[in-house]
């Protein structure tokens, strides 16, 4: 099975990394290198999850071309749901109108909630359970004002629609494998308002080697290199991660760069590796292999290889790409982030 | 707002999904029990309206309703959607000096407000300009 | 149907009454009328008060029973009548049918509102359930934005200007002044309309009514009857009313009332005259856009000449047809309820000789116009110097 149709959503706001350094007197160019990041995605005070989500969700069922009916599962992966108890899934899949014949359900698992929710819909889809299901990774991440994650937490969202190889099909899977293990390098405790994380604890023992074990556990099972890739997109915490971890595993980094959002938009959490996926099937080429690691904190990594069918060309342009989101941006102040946040409240 | 009331326009709120009366061909939003125009001749069955219009009008809010005072100030326009009805709602994703008469929206899912901090969150149309 | 006469007329005075509760409102305007009046309260055989909410403001339903039991008028029959601040203008045609149609012979029509016991940000959310709480209040809607979205239309069609729109302000405080009922008395200028704080663009401050507490009262006879109680009946010569859609994007247009111009139709086809025979007008400024469109709506100039008319200074006091000499909404205050029956008691005392500085000269015939939200309601009075 393979993925039918794609979507994206990124708020159009942008705070730069010169604006919240000035706030914090940090050295902003300091910052912007050693995070290889400029700015970052602000939500709106009238957008959540929840509308992120949908957003990403309508566009993909617009490249789908699919009748939503026919969606089987709707799963939303996201470290900032609207709510503690009542899930995203279910507004989404009212808002495509797709209920109310099918499952639906939201994840968690840090940044890597919305890939595991597209295994599920691997497993659900080969199982001939559902003909289609819906995976959608989508945050509004917060980052505590003057802590380094402040500079990347940002907002946006992908929606991937999971069906069987066929006719409609534009990208195959081939394959996917995952590295878990319990190691705390990043969490959020219940009621409180920000993560905390274990500084560079989050680096080799965590990012590194999730992902590493991860993309070298696929590429094991399914006896390809890295030069069988086109293109290779790992999650992004950062500018830099990506480019480090595909140095080690023996990609190019012009593999890497088409699929790197983070330097423009921030760390879109639950959103990233998919976003990044999404960003470079705006762009392959039918026959083409792409490699995408994820990795969530606490920690684990799920690996995929994806390959393009010829069905890309036709339906590439039934929806906006990563790009229409990119480029309609409107950067804010500090204090009218603070305001977006409801930091400011009345 | 009662749940059961926010809960029973879900459809219309989220979707745009109104009624045509195939008496008189009017495309109707929000739906109805009885066409307006020709009242129990009329047959009404529902009807996905598109999500693009244009702005008839527009005022910049200051003086919040009740659950708006955090997005002061706000736009809130008179827009005439392409299949024929006209809505009121907010432009979003905008500068308020931005709007203007005429201009090209398109329908958007976007949070309306909500109820406190452990009531409901209620989400609803906005429009956004077509750039 | 015979013919109906206003015979007495009373109100309290319009401001923030922190002292007077909504009963002794009730009871001073209705003592006041039927002092007026002359009439022994013996011979009232019906009761109809206008009232937007009660319920909201202070909490009481039921209106239509508290005003019999306190003015000691039990057991007659009493309404209560609501269509938001329309509810005085209909509670008085109301009890006009209920004469003319022989049902009743002597009718209390009265008009309260008890606003300031709430918070600011709760009466404008108490205001704001005249519009359609689904798909316009759900939306962010305030009644300024909705009068607002008029006003913005309104310039971009005929170039009605924010500084015209001021003047319908500075008028009816002037006015006011010349008004000991009112709840303002001080004058404003055009420059300091414009410089008040925005409400909803283009409205500002000074753009809006204020929130008043008040009532008015006023007793209707069959005018056969009425030399017993008046040397001057005013006979009621028209009445008209009209609904409209209630949310203002379903409506036809966004630059005048439909209900108005439907419920002036009727009024004026019912007395048998001409928007030009009219010498004086009580109309439902709301909003200074609300003047400036109601008198377009009610023949008295083109549609889209309003501003031009105000600038002109038309409907100033001495001018070709005075419009709010009581100062109107904005100057005499809205007490949502009681405004349409204030606007009769107004047109009354002027059509007698009795407005004293503002009198408008010769007065013979007098319209006084009360809407409904931004418009779901119009009822449209006119009102003639018996002879």
């Amino acid at each position: 099975m393979g993925i039918t149709g794609y979507g994206v959503y990124i708020p159009r706001y942008r705070i730069k990394v010169e604006e919240i350094a000035s706030v914090w007197g940090a050295d902003a160019s300091q910052i912007k290198r050693s995070l290889l990041l400029e700015e970052k995605s602000v939500p709106g005070p009238d957008e959540d999850t929840a509308t992120i989500a949908v957003e990403a969700a309508r566009n993909a069922v617009a490249r789908a071309g699919i009748n939503p009916r026919e969606i089987g599962a709707i799963y939303v992966g996201s470290e900032s749901h609207p709510y503690a108890v009542k899930p995203t899934a279910t507004i989404v899949a009212e808002a495509i109108e797709a209920t109310p014949n099918l499952t639906a359900a939201d994840w968690e698992f840090a940044c890597k909630a919305g890939t595991a929710a597209m295994q599920a819909c691997i497993g659900l889809v080969k199982s001939g359970i559902i003909k289609y299901g819906m995976a959608i990774g989508a945050d509004t991440a917060q980052g505590a004002p003057g802590d380094a994650l402040e500079y990347t937490a940002a907002a946006g969202g992908a929606a991937f629609i999971i069906g069987p190889a066929n006719g409609e099909t534009i990208a195959v899977f081939e394959g996917t494998f995952s590295f878990t293990t319990d190691t705390p390098d990043f969490w959020r405790r219940n009621m409180r308002p920000y993560p905390r994380h274990a500084g560079r604890f989050t680096g080799r023992p965590a990012y590194f080697k999730h992902v590493i074990s991860a993309a070298n556990g696929l590429l094991r099972s399914l006896k390809l290199t890295p030069q069988d890739f086109t293109y290779a997109v790992f999650h992004q915490p950062n500018g830099k991660f990506p480019l480090q971890a595909a140095e080690e595993l023996g990609f190019d980094k012009k593999q890497v760069m088409p699929g790197l959002l983070t330097p423009k938009i921030g760390n879109t959490y639950s959103g990233a590796s998919m976003l990044g996926l999404a960003a470079v099937l705006d762009q392959a080429k039918p026959g083409e292999r792409i490699l995408v690691v994820s990795f969530g904190s606490g920690a684990g990594s799920d690996a995929f290889s994806i390959v393009v069918t010829d069905a890309i060309d036709r339906k590439r342009e039934l929806a906006p790409s990563v790009a229409y989101y990119l480029e309609r941006k409107k950067y804010v102040s500090y204090a009218m982030y603070l305001k977006f946040r409801r930091l400011l409240l009345r | 707002m009662a749940v059961a009331r926010f809960w029973r326009e879900i459809p219309s709120r989220y979707n745009l999904i109104g009624v045509k009366c195939l008496n008189c061909n009017k495309v109707i939003f929000p739906p109805r029990s009885i066409c307006p125009y020709c009242r129990r001749t009329g047959k009404l069955e529902p009807y996905r309206l598109s999500r693009r219009g244009k702005i008839l009008s527009y005022t910049v809010v200051y003086s919040a309703a009740e659950g708006f005072e955090d997005q002061v100030p706000y736009v809130l326009a008179i827009v005439e959607l392409e299949d024929g009805p006209r809505i009121t709602a907010q432009v979003t994703d905008c500068d308020p000096s931005e709007v203007r008469i005429g201009d090209e929206v398109e329908v958007v899912f976007r949070k309306m407000r909500e109820e406190g901090e452990d009531g409901v969150i209620y989400y609803g149309y906005k429009v956004r300009r077509v750039l | 149907m015979r013919k109906v006469a206003v015979i007495g007329v009373g109100l309290t005075k319009f401001g923030e009454l922190w002292d007077v509760s909504f009963r002794e409102m009730m009871l001073e305007a209705g003592i006041r009328a039927i002092e007026d009046a002359g009439i022994d309260g013996k011979l009232i055989d019906g009761i109809y008060v206008g009232n937007m909410s009660g319920g909201q403001f202070i909490q009481q339903e039921h209106i239509a029973s508290l005003v019999a039991d306190h003015a000691g008028l039990c057991p007659i029959p009493s309404t209560r009548v609501e269509a938001a601040c329309a509810s005085g203008g209909l509670a008085f045609r109301q009890a006009v049918m209920a004469v003319a149609s022989g049902f009743h012979d002597f009718v209390v029509a009265a008009g309260i509102e008890k606003m300031t016991d709430l918070l600011t940000a709760e009466v404008v959310g108490a205001l704001a359930t005249a519009a359609d709480q689904e798909w316009e209040v759900y939306q962010g809607v305030t009644f300024p934005a909705l009068y607002a979205l008029m006003a913005r239309r309104h310039m971009y069609e005929f170039g009605t200007t924010e500084e015209q729109m001021a003047m319908v302000a500075v008028k009816n405080h002037a006015n006011a002044c010349l008004n000991p009922c009112a709840q303002y008395h001080t004058k404003v200028s055009v420059e300091a309309v414009l410089k008040s704080p925005p409400v909803a663009t283009p409205l500002k401050l000074l753009d809006c009514s204020p929130i008043t507490d008040g009532a008015a009262c006023v007793i209707l006879a069959p005018l056969e009857r009425a030399r017993e109680f008046t040397d001057i009946p005013i006979v009621v010569a028209g009445s008209g009313q009209s609904s409209d859609r209630i949310s203002l994007h379903s409506r036809e247009s966004l630059t005048g009332l439909k209900a108005t111009t439907e419920a002036a139709r009727m009024a004026y086809k019912m007395a048998g005259i001409e928007p030009e025979d009219v010498d004086l007008a009580e109309v439902h400024d709301c909003f200074t856009i609300a003047e400036i469109m109601a008198i377009e709506d009610l023949g008295f100039c083109k549609k889209g000449e309003g501003g031009k008319f105000t600038e002109e200074g038309v409907t100033q006091i001495g001018g070709k047809i005075p419009v709010n000499p009581s100062g109107g909404l904005k100057g005499k205050g809205h007490p949502v309820g009681a405004t349409g029956v204030a606007q009769i008691v107004e047109a009354v005392l002027q059509l007698r000789g009795e407005a004293g500085k503002r009198q408008v000269d010769g007065a013979e015939i007098a319209l006084t116009h009360n809407v409904g939200g931004s418009g779901g309601t119009a009822v449209v009075h006119i009102l003639r110097r018996g002879d």
